[in-house]
């Protein structure tokens, strides 16, 4: 069996005094879609950025294709950040303003000199087109795309130097319910083409059961439930885990046919 | 819940709303030809994605729109026109017969003043009262959205997402508005928190009889809270109906399609989802015809022709020359 690509093991991470997460011990498989959902303040954000030594623990190890992150030499951080992709929430603050798109997405290329300047073009227009996006927005500037478009480009940024994990912080909860669905079945086409592992952050839990194979659960920095998504309604016994699993009743009965 | 009998009374009535905007190409209407009524206790919601004119809408009921934008057609609440209104009475109306609530409570509330100030603020801005009897009111209203009496003392950075909208709708309903514009109140919110603050509007909505247009993308929101749902899509009204008859037998393609997108329920197989194809035309490059025909699988060469109208009756109406047939 190989080992997992990113593995957490009892971290805790305190800020202000506090303890933001409490003992978690949590890991991805390669290639698997995981879902992280809890309510705001359960530790959510904290954990995907420790999981990407992002932010430090205060004690315990992660662990990246079974080496501890936390020991890694800058050198060899930086080789691994090329694996490990963050997608944030709102796009308008993680794309530059003063940067067109063409620029942006071209950009972790130089950071991590990974192709010639004159292959950097067609690799751009090969990675809008991965993100269903056309080579007439190359040359516009974030104040000049929709929130979808946007949240595509930063997509593309992200997978320019090929991750092999993909951590999506609410990266789809800002979008309307259509382009959740049009980037939610974008994720599930990198993990079946390119096999990228995908940490799914997000407090929609219906959408996170739609396309995850297990959903973590966090309440108050620990982790309340894990388990194969299917199982999420039916499974679970945490209070809080079932206070979601509650609030994702379908609200409305929906025709499926046309 | 249908409206009472007898009591029914028209707060908003739009008619023929069109918004303009300035734009590269020259002006585009990003609203164009909107009219919906609100009764008396009435909730209804404007359903579309980004860019359908939702926001825009709810901004122009308050003349909240941005520098450059340019409305017209009418907006009369309780009987009076508010385009036409001078500047100087805006203020009297908005708060007191009309109220909002923004989609970030940060943003809308005010960070320096405490909120138990703010709430004292919005009530002695419309009625003369006393000091003491706008605290004594505005403990009743944090109580009425489900806050602690401590929480007056906050300042809003110190409160939690939920709390700040709980706050910001104590402060809305201060002046004992007629009607309350709600722009996606819950979309900041995680989910747990969104199901609180949609049955805090159900309550307020049935103890105070307030009238609610709530702008959404949010289709479930909409049923839990509404009365009524207009489906916008690029500036106009595609499909209107009474809630449970228009998502179970949605006529337009694009209320169906809409429908489709949202994840199933829990504890079923796993799905593909199903998104709306494509993207909705931006609002100054929109397409002759039928907006939605690019992205429509119903659609046939006459829907390039003309803009279909939005006809029915019984409070039932659709915009499609090839509308989803009942089942």
């Amino acid at each position: 069996m190989t080992a997992p690509l990113l593995e957490l093991d009892r971290i805790c991470v305190d800020r202000g005094g506090i303890r933001v997460l409490d003992g978690l011990s949590l890991s991805i498989e390669p290639g698997e879609m995981l879902g992280l959902v809890g309510e705001s303040g359960s530790g959510k954000s904290t954990l995907a950025r420790a999981a990407l030594r992002l932010i430090e623990p205060t004690s315990g190890a992660v662990r990246w294709r079974g080496r501890d992150l936390l020991a890694f030499t800058p050198r060899e951080l930086r080789a691994a950040r090329r694996e490990m992709q963050i997608v944030f929430q709102d796009p308008a603050t993680s794309l530059d303003p003063r940067m067109t798109v063409a620029e942006s997405v071209a950009e972790p290329f130089e950071v991590h000199r990974l192709a010639t300047a004159a292959e950097r073009g067609d690799r751009v227009t090969e990675l809008l087109r991965r993100v269903e996006l056309g080579p007439e927005l190359l040359h516009r500037y974030p104040h000049e795309l929709s929130g979808g478009q946007a949240q595509r480009v930063a997509l593309a940024r992200a997978l320019a130097v090929n991750p092999a994990l993909l951590v999506a912080d609410e990266a789809l909860s800002a979008l309307d319910v259509s382009l959740r669905a049009q980037m939610a079945n974008l994720l599930l086409d990198l993990r079946e083409g390119a096999g990228i592992a995908c940490l799914l952050v997000s407090h929609d839990l219906r959408l996170v059961a739609s396309i995850c194979d297990r959903i973590a659960v966090l309440a108050g920095g620990a982790l309340v439930h894990l388990g194969p998504a299917s199982g999420i309604a039916s499974d679970t016994r945490h209070p809080a885990a079932l206070a979601l699993v509650e609030a994702a009743r379908p609200g409305i009965r929906i025709r499926r046919q046309t | 819940m249908p409206p009472r009998g007898g009591q029914r009374r028209r707060v908003l009535r739009v008619r023929d709303l069109r918004v303009s905007f300035g734009g590269p190409g020259g002006r585009f209407a990003a609203v164009d030809g909107i009219s919906f009524e609100v009764g008396r206790a009435e909730a209804l919601a404007l359903i579309g994605e980004s860019g359908s004119g939702k926001s825009t809408i709810a901004l122009s009921l308050l003349r909240l729109l941005p520098e450059g934008a340019h409305a017209s057609g009418r907006v009369e609440l309780l009987g009076e026109d508010l385009l036409e209104l001078p500047e100087a009475s805006l203020s009297r109306v908005r708060g007191s017969s009309i109220a909002m609530v923004f989609h970030d409570p940060l943003a809308a509330l005010n960070p320096v003043m405490r909120i138990g100030a703010q709430i004292a603020e919005a009530l002695r801005a419309h009625a003369r009262l006393d000091r003491r009897v706008a605290a004594a009111t505005g403990l009743d209203l944090l109580q009425t959205v489900g806050l602690a009496p401590q929480t007056a003392k906050r300042y809003a950075h110190e409160l939690s997402g939920g709390m700040r909208q709980r706050a910001l709708i104590a402060v809305a309903l201060a002046c004992g508005p007629s009607l309350l514009v709600a722009d996606e109140p819950t979309s900041a919110l995680d989910a747990v928190t969104q199901r609180n603050i949609a049955a805090l509007f159900r309550k307020v909505r049935r103890e105070r009889g307030i009238g609610l247009l709530l702008a959404t993308h949010d289709l479930e929101l909409a049923a839990e809270l509404c009365d009524r749902i207009a489906v916008l899509y690029a500036g106009r009204i595609v499909e209107r109906g009474a809630v449970s008859d228009l998502l179970s037998k949605p006529r337009h393609p694009y209320t169906a399609a809409l429908l489709r997108s949202v994840p199933p329920g829990l504890g079923g197989p796993r799905v593909r989802l199903v998104p709306v194809p494509g993207s909705p035309p931006p609002s100054w490059a929109r397409p002759s015809g039928c907006a939605f025909r690019d992205r429509c699988s119903r659609a046939l060469p006459d829907c390039a022709a003309a803009e279909p109208e939005l006809t029915g009756s019984d409070g039932r109406e659709v915009a499609c020359f090839h509308p989803v047939e009942a089942a």
